[in-house]
């Protein structure tokens, strides 16, 4: 062992690392395979799925956001999804997400482990590749074995550019 | 070549020709001729409430900015250097005590003058840039109402109180229902855009037929949602609004469309505030009322409440709603390209779950993700592609052509039922006056006499 200091947490399975990035690669290949119902299965009844408008912003009570959906609005959102008539997404778009720099914080916050991550996702649709860049915060609760999403926050570095409509799940 | 007669060809009783839409040429003029000639609504000052603060945004194509002035007055600049041409501000808002080019130093105070240049004895004494008066350039006109910051290009022609005409009403209702008599510009301006025209986006809030249709999804996935899922507030406000989309076709006949000289327009009588902003017995609505009584009287808040106004637009470049304080400006970018600044109010002493339940609203009907932004959108977008085809070249709006009424001597028109085309015709009635340089585009309802 080196001498540097090691976070107690990071003793606790729940903190693993590598169980974490798994979860996070399992929740982008169920959006990438367009398994929505099973994504959603993923989020807890007092989730939040948040993409801000801001750098930094606060809260979402204060300012707009492109996307702030409480667990109501997500299962919405989801069901939306499946409707024969989403102009939006008819024909639906192609995506793939790349999740990358995974970083558990050391400390949990409301009981919830704290993850930070880069993720880029790629989108096609109609002739046409976009690219949503963003920096993503998770609230992980552990659960048998698993997690749960409490809370997915996606800070795009364009949220506050001049963007198409965005039907698609980040 | 768009000689006078044929512009005015392209806008018929009950139909458009859709070069109006797709021609390059014709965007061309609409930006000398109409966001040249009208007024513009360019933000709120309340975004640059102290001395130094500006905001960036354009007119037609061209940069500007608006600016705090030291007594407390606001300004619109042409955010351009009059040395070289670069912009002398980059950010879309912030502060500064004066505007440094970038590119050579030139120095210009809060007002646009010129205060500083470098090596100033480089230039022969006649020719120095101070001598010759060389300053940021002043937009030529700028009048704010009620707090909202408007400007035109052109030096002369009808004052913002007769471009608003009726509609001004419109900014009354907004800033009324605050119980200190003030709306504040509250979070950021969130953007969104479209590879579409920009009319379609003003025609497209005055039309009651397209909800149950563009919104489809979000209806359906709305009415089956099981009210009983926990909610933070949002979700509440967002899905109540998309079940209101799916409203019954009655409901749609039934409901007012006023137009006014201008193009202008709003559409009432559509749901009260006992149904949108709360029940009457919803605590907050309860606080509310509390406070404008309070504020104003009973009568008067009673009357002010008793507005059921919901989207207004000001042609060409307004688009608002008083009930949710929502305010979208539209920039356009080209023939099929076209921008939309979204801003939520704040009522000052209001409740603040009042503003909540805005910022709600706002990500439900202007947010860049939202389950029914995203469709509007979509189909702005396969508008333009549509109106590629020779096939039909002709856009139809005659649902409700004829049966206008003249709604006695306020200056107004209304479309025989909630579903008539009739913002559509009024607003091609202005963009012909505007594009022929026909008609004063006076305020007073001529819907009905251009019919």
């Amino acid at each position: 062992m080196s001498g540097s200091a090691v976070p107690a947490a990071s003793m606790d399975p729940a903190f693993d690392r590598a169980a974490v990035e798994a979860f996070l690669i399992h929740e982008a290949d169920l959006i990438d395979r367009r398994d929505f119902e099973a994504w959603l299965a993923l989020y807890t009844d007092d989730c939040r799925y948040w993409v801000p408008l801001e750098e930094d912003q606060a809260d979402p009570q204060h300012t707009v956001s492109l996307i702030y959906d409480d667990r109501k609005l997500l299962e919405t959102r989801v069901r939306r999804l499946g409707h024969p008539r989403i102009h939006a997404q008819a024909p639906p778009s192609r995506t793939l997400h790349t999740v990358a720099n995974v970083i558990v914080e050391p400390e949990p916050e409301d009981g919830r482990i704290v993850v930070r991550s880069s993720q880029i996702v790629a989108e096609y649709r109609q002739n046409r590749t976009r690219l949503f860049a963003g920096r993503c915060t998770h609230r992980l609760e552990a659960q048998g074995g698993s997690y749960r999403i409490a809370f997915k926050r996606i800070d795009l570095i364009d949220s506050e550019g001049e963007n198409r409509g965005i039907p698609i799940i980040l | 070549m768009w000689t006078t007669e044929r512009i005015a060809d392209l806008v018929q009783p009950g139909r458009v020709h859709r070069d109006a839409y797709t021609d390059p040429a014709i965007f061309d003029l609409e930006m000398e001729r109409i966001f040249g000639r009208a007024w513009l609504l360019l933000g709120h000052d309340s975004q640059i409430p102290r001395a130094g603060d500006f905001a960036t945004t354009q007119m037609g194509r061209q940069p500007v900015l608006m600016v705090r002035q030291r007594g407390g007055g606001v300004s619109v600049l042409f955010n351009r250097c009059a040395h070289r041409g670069s912009t002398v501000c980059s950010a879309a808002k912030g502060t500064v005590t004066q505007f440094v080019c970038p590119y050579h130093g030139w120095t210009y105070g809060l007002d646009g003058a010129l205060v500083a240049v470098p090596s100033p004895a480089g230039y022969p004494e006649e020719r120095h840039p101070q001598q010759a008066g060389l300053g940021l350039a002043e937009v030529p006109r700028t009048e704010v109402y009620r707090g909202f910051v408007f400007a035109s290009l052109a030096a002369d022609g009808p004052s913002l109180g007769d471009f608003l005409g009726p509609l001004i009403s419109s900014f009354d209702d907004l800033v009324d229902r605050a119980p200190e008599g003030e709306v504040e510009v509250a979070g950021g301006v969130s953007r969104h855009a479209y590879d579409g025209n920009w009319k379609f986006v003003l025609e497209n809030h005055l039309d009651t037929i397209h909800p149950r249709y563009v919104h489809a999804s979000s209806i359906a996935a709305a009415n089956e949602q099981d009210d009983g899922r926990p909610t933070d507030g949002a979700g509440e406000v967002a899905v109540r609004q998309m079940r209101q989309n799916g409203a019954p076709n009655e409901l749609w006949e039934g409901i007012g469309l006023w137009v006014a000289g201008g193009g202008h327009g709003y559409m009432a009588d559509y749901h009260d505030d006992e149904k949108l902003v709360a029940a009457s017995d919803d605590p907050v609505h309860v606080e509310y009322q509390r406070r404008m009584e309070a504020a104003y009287g009973t009568a008067r808040a009673r009357e002010i409440l008793s507005v059921t106004r919901w989207n207004s637009i000001v042609f060409p470049n307004v688009s608002f709603m008083s009930q949710f304080g929502q305010l979208r400006i539209v920039r356009p970018i080209a023939a099929g390209r076209t921008v939309l600044d979204t801003y939520v109010f704040r009522l000052k002493g209001a409740p603040e779950e009042m503003f909540r339940r805005a910022v709600a609203f706002a990500n439900v009907v202007n947010g860049t993700g939202s389950p029914v932004l995203t469709d509007d959108l979509e189909v702005y977008e396969r508008l333009q592609t549509g109106l590629g085809a020779d096939g039909n070249a002709w856009v139809d709006t005659g649902r409700g052509f004829g049966r206008d009424v003249r709604d006695g001597d306020n200056g107004l028109d209304r479309g025989g039922t909630g579903t008539s085309e009739i913002a559509v015709r009024n607003q091609f009635r202005a963009w012909a006056e505007y594009m022929t340089g026909t008609g004063a585009t006076e305020a007073g309802g001529m819907a009905v006499a251009a019919e």
